[in-house]
């Protein structure tokens, strides 16, 4: 048997060729099957969210009467059912919080979900939402991540002390000593923000509950990791094999995004029970930009100690994490993502490290490609820049200076990574080559002398991939790690099968979401089995109640081509050593000699030769005339775990993933003076990623990992207000760069094989979003110069960022025009004050007491159709508010305060619409002027929460300007005895129809 | 994401479809591309009771040039205006901003009179209209018309002077003028993004009208002379307009480029990106 | 044309080419109506707003989001979509390019790509980059970079030009 056969040995025909790929055929015909494009059971109901306006609030009251009543409406899923029926969410640290799938008591994000409306229909589950009532009392929110660690904060989860739930120092080699005796250090403080790499293609589920099995099936667009499968079936308190999960055969791309899925996985499984029918769910853009999940954003300080050359011998970092509002699984996981490889290309020995992570009324992060490595390269690539500003050399100095000797390989890292393979020198070598970089240093030169700015930045990374199930648990200390149960590992999985007319099947559980895995586990088996590509079929769905899978199983961490195209190759190995012993057995001729390919399986000097599906077809047809030790049938599965991926050690060294490719980028941008804009001239990205399996795939993913990290860089944000709101709703606000946007790489490549992995291949997905932010930052930082606090180039460097870095002097405001403006940046707020006054024909007396009377106080609110007095001075409203199109009926509560006849009162309201809610006063001053007159002054403040935050930003300050501003215009029309303008519509409506006033 | 129920009309003719918002009135929503609308709808940021449909009125469907300005119907598309072939001749400013508005895909449905109806600050026509002193065209019953010029017409954010039965029948740019130079420049997060700063500038031999959208509540126009200093009218000009902060711009920024892109605008150089051309890239 | 809120209308249009019809209310959008009605899910659905550009379909001649347009006002239009596509149950020319520049990830965006490419190639058969780059970007991609979608549709117009003048 020869079951050591390697690739090497075997007629390439497939692998590392530019293959086009299998899936494309159906995709360009509109014939893909995602996830909601698939039939679904008879009687199907439809699921709509119904979610928190609020950052942090408590449910006072939850009440669904209304909302039943409505047509088409079968059932509302509340908090108190999902008590009854199951769990929160396993947390990855030892802390009492709970996590559950449906806000139970206390909402703590914009967005988070309260309650699921389950209708016949999508648009009916939707007309239903703002029917479900829900009352809240409204707590004070924490949105930034260090006010959010400070020990005064508000705690988001009541039994947990801190907002900061997990804090770990860890040590490796002797940085104390390193910084005492450096000649030099340097610090530096950076932020990385909110941002997400948000597929085309949102959540889809579909839930399913069996009540005689007492078990669940959802169909979901969820990508893995399958180790959450535990998490769902645990919180459904179901054995793992009663909660059947299934994915669908296309995905519309996920980038790690759909790991978050896995909450709404629970949620419509309940959502079934409750309403004993299948229900399907099909998240919005809406939902999907305000609560789906979302990077890790962190701030870190990081420290170098170094000598006047640039050698740089210890690091430290703070990394404070923002988790958001739940650490959910398999969160902390960002934060130690990159432990074992934090010196990144680097041979720093000495290192020390302290991890907070932090809870704030944000969406819960997760799995987002780049994984961590966005947030240490950009405080790694970023320091080490500005050591070469600091000792005056050129930034490729630095980096050659300190990289990993090409000798050294495998080289353990100072916290724990083994770099399986890798020439780093050679790597720089050949980008500065073949990259062109003399050309661009000539184009920064003329850039420069003509007054230009333009700048040129380095990055050098190691982009780990296929990571060790363990590296989690570094979350942990050792104490809590042992008494737990050592993890490690990271299984692989892939079934082959050959049925009785030689078809070949191959079964992987890697859930693609767009990468080309049956494309390249087809090049694998036909290149081993010898037969056509095209004859292969892969089969990608995975159905864990039928399929072979593990905990490593789905898309995350760039295993593919490391890991599962090897587990694809060991289980074509094991057919290929199956059918070689029948062929050695009937020929009596030894292993060695037999060959398979072009479909034909025969013996080197021709005597012996068959069909390859004649051979494999026997084990069906006639496993009698077979050898004894063969079985039967042509099915074989292979795991596959690689022996490096070990668990942390006692001295808390962890080899956090199995493969380090290499990346080298540099790139020159130029600023525009006069808008601020950063325009990428070139950029080069050099990769090593071991032994491509598809060129053409691997381009693919460079080019694309490209263009998110080009919106990292420039464009993409969350935005949220001090109160938590979230200002990035639509794809109108949160900036997908467009080929416009994107240039096109220069993408140059090496091949060092890695020892580690079957066929030598290493990942490929993320590096660029690693590299390329920080590389786009440190060429604006060149650009720029010293003029700039190195700490205030924060992502994503827009427009307006940069041109108030390069410094705007704005001449005097004129005297008499405008408003003062006191803050200068960017941001925007929920929280909207101003002010302005209005002159009335009428005395201070006759004013006050006119507020102060119901009929004209509903006269001024514009749209007010009913006024209901319930205490004193303190109504319920019906009101409809509108600017332009835009309109929404509130269920308001409005009330005079403060009362100081005839000088001065406080107006104040608040209320809830469909389209969110709205709280607000107005400080009220009444003056006598000349003429028996009145000047009303009044200032106010307003806050707007809620879909209409998500998705207006840029119209709120302006749209409730004029809102209040027709309050009191319309008093003093009111008081000067001019009607009041009613609407012709209004007229029309008393004469001819009323529907109620639907508005 | 799915719109509340409204009752759907679609008028054959402009009478037709002004019965009816006499009818429906103040509840009623008129569509015509539905580029905005819909997605406000698909949002529910809007529930209204009826939905007129104009986009079927063929009477409303033309470009003509009439005596001194160029008449565009209700109807009628973006891209039938972009792909009118006297554009560039009739209308240069409008030649020029075309293309800023939205996308290849959204002028395909989007309508020239529906981007003036819904007043978006930032929008490229409704500056157009109101910089080059434009006119509305709005119908109610029994024939009766009000033209509203441009100036007049955008009263604040989303809201304009047009009355809830009243229809927008057309918009009125005035021709080109001899000896006049008209530009447009605007500054956008990405292309196709409403605008930072929009500018437009009708420079004429003493006078130029100069627009600004994208910074107050509606498109804001000034006549400067071209006597005057116009550094200092345009940092008046830019104190002027309430610039405020969002998340992608801050209002120091805003004022900056309405000063010294106006400059620049007016003194007709280009911009470092158009100079450098460093796109696409190499 | 009048439709009660709670009516279904019965709406019929040209689908690719055949007559078709079902049932819609008043509010239906119309890239539901063409998927979970008729049957052609080709067509994505991405934001339901009119940015990411995923349901693009061609209606009457025109790329058109069809989340932004009610299945009502479709009635009696020529309405096409992806499925149109293609030359004896294969790749017509440009699907082949995007196959072939590896164009498609994931492909959830393609379908709508596609369409508008179908339309703006009949419309400027001989454009430049930027005018390709400029169309392109009513379209959101995240997988690809856009880099081989712009090869992709640069080549079939050069192809189609080359075959136009070999004609002549």
């Amino acid at each position: 048997m020869n079951s050591q056969v390697s690739l090497h040995d075997e007629p390439r025909t497939y692998i590392g060729k530019r293959q086009s790929r299998v899936e494309d055929e159906a995709l360009l015909r509109g014939l893909g099957r995602y996830a909601d494009d698939l039939a679904i059971p008879p009687g199907t109901l439809h699921a709509a969210v119904v979610r928190s306006p609020h950052a942090h609030a408590r449910i006072t009251r939850l009440v669904v009467d209304e909302a039943l009543k409505r047509p088409g409406v079968r059932g509302v899923l509340t908090g108190e059912d999902v008590k009854l029926w199951a769990s929160p969410f396993p947390v990855g640290v030892r802390q009492s919080m709970e996590h559950w799938c449906l806000a139970v008591d206390k909402v703590r994000h914009v967005g988070e979900p309260v309650a699921v409306v389950i209708a016949e229909d999508r648009y009916l589950a939707e007309d239903a939402l703002e029917a479900v009532e829900v009352d809240y009392e409204l707590l004070t929110p924490v949105v930034d991540p260090e006010a959010a660690a400070d020990d005064e904060a508000p705690t988001l989860h009541e039994d947990v002390a801190s907002n900061v739930v997990n804090d770990r120092h860890f040590r490796y080699g002797e940085p104390d000593t390193a910084f005492e005796t450096a000649q030099r250090t340097l610090s530096l403080k950076v932020r990385y923000p909110r941002n997400a790499c948000t597929p085309i293609e949102c959540y889809v589920v579909v839930g399913q509950y069996d009540p005689a099995e007492g078990g669940y099936d959802v169909m979901a667009n969820f990508q893995g990791p399958y180790a959450l499968h535990s998490v769902m079936s645990r919180a459904l308190q179901v054995p793992a094999n009663r909660l059947r999960l299934r994915t669908p055969p296309d995905s519309g791309g996920s980038f790690g995004i759909k790991q978050g899925a896995f909450p709404y996985v629970v949620m419509m499984a309940l959502a079934a029970r409750k309403v004993g029918a299948p229900v399907k769910w099909v998240e919005d853009r809406l939902e999907h930009l305000q609560a789906a999940s979302s990077a890790t954003n962190r701030v870190t300080t990081i420290e170098a100690a170094f000598d006047d050359q640039g050698q740089v011998s210890a690091l430290r970092f703070d990394q404070l994490d923002d988790c958001g509002a739940y650490l959910r699984a398999p969160e902390p996981a960002t934060t130690y993502r990159m432990h074992g490889n934090l010196t990144g290309a680097y041979a720093i020995r000495h290192l020390e490290v302290r991890n907070r992570i932090v809870l704030t009324n944000k969406t819960p992060t997760g799995l987002n490609r780049g994984f961590g490595g966005p947030q240490v390269y950009f405080a790694l690539e970023r320091l080490m820049q500005r050591i070469a500003v600091e000792l005056e050399i050129d930034p490729l100095d630095v980096i050659r200076r300190n990289l990993v000797p090409s000798d050294a390989f495998p080289y353990r890292c100072a916290a724990g990574a083994l770099l399986d393979s890798g020439d780093y020198q050679r790597g720089i070598e050949l980008g500065i080559e073949q990259g062109g970089l003399d050309e661009l240093l000539a184009r920064r030169d003329a850039a420069r002398r003509e007054g230009r700015r333009y700048g040129i930045g380095y990055t050098v990374a190691v982009e780990p991939s296929i990571s060790n199930m363990g590296y989690i648990t570094m979350a942990q200390t050792p104490e809590e790690r042992r008494r737990a149960g050592l993890k490690n590992g990271a299984v692989s999985t892939a079934t082959v099968s050959v049925d009785p007319m030689g078809g070949v099947s191959v079964h992987v559980s890697s859930t693609p979401q767009g990468q080309g895995h049956r494309t390249v586990a087809a090049q694998v088996v036909a290149d081993v089995l010898g037969v056509s590509l095209e004859s292969i079929r892969v089969d990608v769905e995975l159905d864990t109640g039928k399929d072979a899978w593990s905990i490593a199983s789905g898309n995350y961490s760039s295993r593919f081509a490391g890991a599962v195209a090897g587990a694809v190759h060991k289980a074509a190995l094991k057919i290929h050593s199956r059918l070689v012993s029948i062929a050695t057995q009937q020929w009596k001729v030894s292993a060695e000699d037999i060959l398979f390919s072009e479909g034909r399986v025969y013996t080197q000097d021709g005597a012996h030769s068959i069909s390859f599906h004649r051979l494999a077809g026997a084990t069906h047809w006639a496993p009698g005339t077979l050898p004894e030790s063969e079985t039967g049938g042509l099915r074989e599965t292979a795991f596959w775990t690689p022996a490096e991926l070990t668990a942390p050690d006692e001295d808390e060294r962890i080899n956090s993933s199995l493969c380090y490719g290499f990346i080298f980028d540099y790139c020159g941008v130029a600023i525009d003076a006069l808008t601020g804009r950063v325009e990428i001239d070139r950029y080069v990205t050099l990769h090593d990623a071991g032994r491509m399996l598809n060129p053409q795939l691997v381009d693919g993913q460079v080019r694309g990992a490209f263009a998110q990290a080009v919106g990292a860089a420039l464009y993409e944000a969350f935005h949220y207000g001090p109160d938590g709101s979230f200002f990035s709703g639509t794809l109108a606000d949160y900036l997908i760069p467009t080929t416009m946007e994107v240039p096109d790489p220069r993408i140059l490549h090496m091949e060092t094989p890695s020892p580690f992995t079957p066929l030598g291949a290493k990942g490929v997905g993320e590096g660029n979003n690693m590299s390329t932010p920080v590389c786009i930052a440190n060429a604006v930082a060149d650009a720029l110069g010293d003029t700039v606090e190195p700490g205030d180039i924060e992502l994503p460097l827009t427009p307006s960022k940069v041109r108030t870095l390069m410094g705007i002097e704005e001449p005097p405001r004129p005297e008499g025009v405008g408003e003062d403006s006191t803050e200068t940046t960017a941001g925007g707020g929920s929280t909207l004050a101003a002010s302005d006054d209005v002159e009335i024909p009428a005395s201070p007396q006759r004013v006050f007491d006119s507020i102060l009377d119901p009929d004209t106080l509903q006269a001024m609110i514009p749209g007010c159709h009913s006024l209901e007095l319930t205490g004193e001075n303190a109504y319920r409203a019906d009101v409809t508010v509108g600017v332009g199109m835009i309109r929404a009926r509130f269920d308001a509560r409005v009330e005079l305060t403060d009362l100081d006849p005839p000088r001065s009162l406080r107006l104040s309201g608040a209320g809830r619409s469909g389209m969110g809610d709205a709280e607000g006063a107005a400080r009220i001053h009444l003056t006598e002027i000349e003429g028996g007159h009145t000047r009303l002054d009044y200032d106010y403040e307003v806050t707007i929460g809620g879909k209409i935050a998500s998705v207006g930003g840029r119209m709120l300050s302006s749209a409730s300007k004029m809102l209040i501003g027709q309050i009191f215009s319309r008093l003093s029309h009111q008081m000067s005895g001019a009607k009041v303008k009613r609407s012709l519509w209004q007229r029309i409506k008393h004469r001819l129809i009323d529907r109620g006033g639907d508005a | 994401m799915k719109p509340a129920a409204f009752d759907y009309y679609r008028p054959r003719t402009r009478r037709e479809a002004i019965e009816v918002l006499i009818e429906v009135g103040e509840d009623a929503r008129i569509v015509a591309g539905g580029q905005s609308l819909m997605a406000v709808l698909n949002m529910r940021l809007s529930q209204p009771r009826a939905l007129v449909d104009i986009a079927a009125i063929d009477e409303l469907r033309y470009i003509e040039r009439r005596d001194g300005y160029l008449a565009i119907g209700a109807a009628t598309t973006q891209a039938e205006l972009l792909e009118y072939d006297f554009l560039a001749d009739d209308v240069p400013l409008l030649a020029e901003s075309l293309p800023w508005v939205g996308h290849f895909q959204t002028r395909n449905r989007g309508t020239v009179c529906g981007s003036i109806a819904h007043a978006d600050p930032s929008a490229e026509l409704p500056l157009c209209l109101a910089t080059l002193g434009g006119e509305v065209v709005l119908e109610t019953r029994r024939g009766r018309t009000r033209r509203i010029a441009g100036g007049d017409f955008f009263q604040g954010i989303l809201t304009t002077e047009r009355r809830p039965d009243e229809l927008i029948t057309e918009v009125r740019f005035p021709l080109k003028q001899e000896h006049h130079i008209y530009r447009f420049q605007e500054v956008a997060m990405r292309h196709g993004d409403f605008a930072i700063v929009a500018l437009a500038a009708d420079i004429g031999e003493r006078e130029i009208q100069f627009g600004v959208g994208g910074v107050a509540d509606r498109p804001i126009v000034r006549c400067l002379s071209r006597d005057d200093d116009l550094a200092e009218a345009l940092n008046v000009l830019a104190w002027s307009l309430d610039a405020q902060n969002d998340a992608h711009a801050s209002a120091a920024y805003r004022r900056h480029l309405v000063r010294e892109m106006g400059r620049r605008l007016l003194a007709g150089e280009t911009t470092e990106e158009e100079a450098a051309d460093v796109y696409p890239s190499r | 044309m009048y439709i009660r809120h709670d009516d279904r209308h019965q709406v019929t249009l040209t689908l690719n080419g055949s007559e078709r019809s079902a049932h819609a209310e008043s509010r239906t959008q119309l890239c539901d109506f063409l998927r979970h009605q008729l049957g052609v899910t080709g067509t994505h659905v991405g934001c339901e707003h009119g940015v990411c550009g995923a349901c693009t379909v061609i209606v009457d001649g025109r790329a058109t989001r069809s989340c932004l347009m009610l299945a009502v006002q479709a009635e009696g239009r020529r309405v096409e979509t992806v499925e149109s596509l293609g030359e004896m149950e294969g790749l017509d020319d440009l699907q082949r390019a995007f196959r072939d520049h590896h164009a498609l990830q994931c492909g959830f965006c393609t379908a709508g790509i596609l369409m508008s490419c179908h339309e703006f190639l009949r419309r400027i058969p001989d454009p430049s980059e930027g005018e390709v780059r400029d169309m392109l970007s009513g379209h959101l991609c995240r997988c690809t970079g856009y880099t081989g979608i712009v090869q992709a549709v640069l080549a079939v117009a050069r192809r189609r030009q080359n075959h136009r003048e070999e004609e002549q």
